[in-house]
C-alpha cells in the first residue's frame, strides 16, 4: 500500500506498478488539506474549478514553509551559506521546468509571474521590435484575454492589425483562415493557446506550427491549460515562445514560465530594468546579464519558485500520461452524466481525444450565476461567467457559460455530486 | 445560515422569467448602457421624461435572475415617480423588495447594475437640461458618491 503522505519522497514507488491508477488517484486526495474542510452547511468541498487555479498538495505548501523557516536568503549574489542554499533550490526548479516539457537549455526558461505576464513580456520585449505598421498578429476566437490583449496593446502602439482564427460549431479552429494570413506576407505572429479555458479543446499546433515554419513565421503558445493536463513536448512542438502558470498545476499563485527559443531570445530587449539582469551599470549606460537573467529584474518570487519545483516534482511522480488518463475518464464519465440532464447544453466537441477536462454548459435558460450559487449550497465550486473569453463568447452568442474542470483529486462521486445539484436547480427554476 | 438557493423565491424566479417592463424606448429622452465587467451582465435602460417625471421606462439586455428581477422591481418602482424622487431611490429600496438585503457581496453587483444604469440616466439628463451652471459640480459629486 501506498503511503501518499510522502509521494514525492518515495522514491522506489511506481504509480505504473499499481494495479489500479484510479485508485491510487482517489488516494492521492490525502496529501491536499483543503480537500479535508467542508464548506456551507458542513458540506465537502467539491472543487471543480481547476481551470481557473488548483489546490496545492501539501509537499508543495510543505517546501514554501520550509524555505522561510529554514533557507531564506536572497539569491545570486551573496557567498554564505543560506544564499547558496536558496540559490541552488531556485535554480533547480528551472531545471525540473527545462526536464518536464522537454526543454534542452535551461537558459531558455524565465521565471515569470504567470502565463499574462509571459505573454506582455513577449509582446513588449519582442513584439516592439519587431512589428511594424501594417504587420499582422493572428490568434484565434477561443484566446484568453491574456493572448488577446497585450496584442491589442502593441497593435495600437505600432498600426498594426490583429486577425482571428475561427472557430467551427463543433469548437474548433478553422485552420483554412490561417492560409489566408500566412498569404498576405504580412504575419509577425502567430499565437494561440493549447487548450482553451472554456471549452477544453486541444488546438492542433502541430498543424499551425509547420504551416506557419513554411512560411517563416513564429509561434507563441499559451499552455496554461495544457502543461497542468497532458504531456507537453517542446522539442517536438518545435513552436517559438511557450508559457504557463504553476498555480495551475498544484503551484503557489505569483509564479510561471516563459520559454523563448534562444536564436530568438538572443534578439530580444530587456523587459524590466533593475537589479540582477544587468552585468555593468555605469551613470549614463549598462549591460545586460547573461540570459536568461537578463529578464529576471530584482529579486524574484523565490518562495514560489521553489514551490513550482515541489508542484513539478509531485506531477512527474504520478506522470502526465496517467494524469490525462485519468482526466479523460472523468471527463467522459462527465460529459455522459450532463448529457442525460434534460435542457443542458454542452459547448465543444465530443471527442474525448481533442478535448481536455474542461467542460462549459448551459443549463436551459438559467443564468449561470444562478446556477453557480445555486449548486454552491452543495458544496460544489464551479466557475460561471465568459472566463476571460468574451471574444469566445461573443462567438458561441451567450454572455456566459457554467464551467467545470477537473483535476488529479476528483472522482467519479464528485461528478455524481454535481448532477444531484443540478436536479435542485431544475426544481428552484421549475424546468 | 440561510441557504443560497433560499433567494431564488418565486418572485425571483418569476420576474426573471417574465421581466416586466422589458424593451425598447424607440423615441427616449435618454438611455444610457452599462455592464458588469465580472460576470458580463449588460444592461440598458430608456426613460421617456415629461415635465420633470419618468412618464415611460423600459430595459433591456442579458443578466443572471437577480439582475432581471432587480431591473424589473426597480423600472416599476421609478415608473411615474418625479426626478428628484428618482434621485433619492436607495439600494435597499429595491433590495428590500426582493427580500435581498443580506445577498452576498459578489451578488450585490448584479442585483445593482441596473439601479447604477438608471441613475447614470437621470445624471445624464440632468446634465443636459441644467439651468445653473453652477449645480453640474454638484451633479458630478453625487453622481461619483453613487458606489
Amino acid at each position: 500500500m501506498l503511503k501518499l503522505s510522502s509521494i514525492t519522497n518515495t522514491d522506489d514507488w511506481s504509480w505504473k506498478s499499481l494495479q489500479s491508477i484510479e485508485a491510487s488517484f482517489e488516494d492521492l486526495r490525502r496529501d491536499f488539506p483543503i480537500l479535508q474542510r467542508t464548506v456551507r452547511k458542513n458540506k465537502p468541498l467539491v472543487y471543480l474549478d481547476n481551470a481557473s487555479t488548483t489546490q496545492k498538495p501539501n509537499q508543495v505548501i510543505d517546501s514554501i514553509v520550509d524555505y522561510y523557516r529554514n533557507r531564506n536568503a536572497n539569491i545570486h549574489r551573496a557567498v554564505y551559506a543560506l544564499a547558496e542554499e536558496a540559490t541552488e533550490a531556485y535554480e533547480s526548479t528551472r531545471d525540473k521546468i527545462a526536464h518536464f516539457v522537454n526543454v534542452q537549455n535551461r537558459q531558455e526558461v524565465i521565471f515569470v509571474r504567470g502565463t499574462t505576464e509571459a505573454i506582455n513580456l513577449v509582446a513588449y520585449a519582442w513584439g516592439r521590435s519587431h512589428v511594424k505598421e501594417g504587420d499582422i498578429v493572428v490568434t484565434t476566437e477561443y484566446e484568453h484575454h491574456s493572448n488577446i490583449v497585450p496584442w491589442q496593446l502593441l497593435a495600437r502602439e505600432k498600426r498594426a492589425k490583429i486577425e482571428y482564427i475561427r472557430m467551427d460549431d463543433n469548437g474548433e479552429l478553422i485552420l483554412d483562415d490561417l492560409d489566408r494570413f500566412l498569404a498576405t506576407g504580412r504575419v509577425k505572429l502567430v499565437t494561440f493557446s493549447l487548450m482553451s479555458n472554456v471549452m477544453g479543446t486541444i488546438t492542433d499546433a502541430r498543424t499551425i506550427v509547420s504551416k506557419c515554419k513554411a512560411a517563416d513565421v513564429p509561434t507563441m503558445i499559451d499552455g496554461a491549460q495544457a502543461v497542468p493536463h497532458m504531456k507537453v513536448d517542446l522539442e517536438k512542438l518545435e513552436c517559438d515562445f511557450f508559457a504557463f502558470s504553476g498555480h495551475k498545476m498544484l503551484g503557489p499563485t505569483g509564479i510561471g514560465a516563459l520559454w523563448v527559443r534562444k536564436s530568438i531570445l538572443e534578439t530580444m530587449n530587456p523587459f524590466h530594468g533593475g537589479g540582477d539582469m544587468i552585468r555593468e551599470v555605469h551613470k549614463y549606460e549598462a549591460t545586460w546579464n547573461d540570459l536568461p537573467y537578463k529578464f529576471e529584474a530584482g529579486t524574484p518570487n523565490i518562495a514560489d519558485v521553489i514551490g513550482f519545483g515541489a508542484a513539478i516534482d509531485y506531477l512527474a511522480k504520478i506522470g502526465m500520461d496517467n494524469v490525462r488518463k485519468h482526466e479523460i475518464e472523468l471527463t467522459r464519465y462527465a460529459i455522459e452524466e450532463l448529457s442525460k440532464v434534460k435542457g443542458l447544453c454542452i459547448y465543444g466537441t465530443r471527442d474525448i481525444s481533442k478535448r481536455g477536462g474542461v467542460i462549459s454548459f448551459n443549463f436551459a435558460d438559467v443564468h449561470p450565476h444562478d446556477v453557480a450559487q445555486i449548486i454552491d449550497d452543495e458544496g460544489i465550486a464551479v466557475r460561471s461567467g465568459h472566463h476571460c473569453a468574451q471574444v469566445l463568447m461573443e462567438r458561441l452568442d451567450v454572455a456566459a457559460t457554467s464551467r467545470v474542470s477537473f483535476y488529479i483529486y476528483n472522482t467519479k462521486e464528485d461528478v455524481d455530486v454535481l448532477i444531484d445539484s443540478l436536479n435542485k436547480v431544475a426544481r428552484v427554476f421549475k424546468l | 445560515m440561510s441557504s443560497n438557493a433560499d433567494i431564488y423565491h418565486e418572485m425571483i424566479v418569476d420576474y426573471s422569467r417574465n421581466p416586466v417592463n422589458y424593451g425598447e424606448i424607440k423615441d427616449h429622452d435618454v438611455t444610457f448602457h452599462d455592464a458588469n465587467p465580472l460576470c458580463g451582465d449588460s444592461i440598458d435602460i430608456d426613460m421617456k421624461i415629461d415635465e420633470n417625471r419618468v412618464s415611460d421606462i423600459k430595459f433591456h439586455g442579458k443578466g443572471c435572475a437577480i439582475c432581471m428581477a432587480c431591473s424589473s422591481i426597480l423600472t416599476e418602482i421609478a415608473k411615474g415617480k418625479s426626478l428628484d424622487e428618482v434621485r433619492n431611490i436607495g439600494k435597499n429600496d429595491v433590495l428590500s423588495e426582493l427580500g435581498l438585503e443580506h445577498l452576498q457581496a459578489v451578488r450585490i453587483k448584479c442585483a445593482l447594475l441596473s439601479l447604477k444604469v438608471l441613475k447614470s440616466a437621470l445624471y445624464t439628463y440632468l446634465g443636459k437640461h441644467l439651468k445653473d451652471a453652477k449645480d453640474l459640480d454638484k451633479l458630478k459629486d453625487e453622481a461619483a458618491n453613487l458606489y
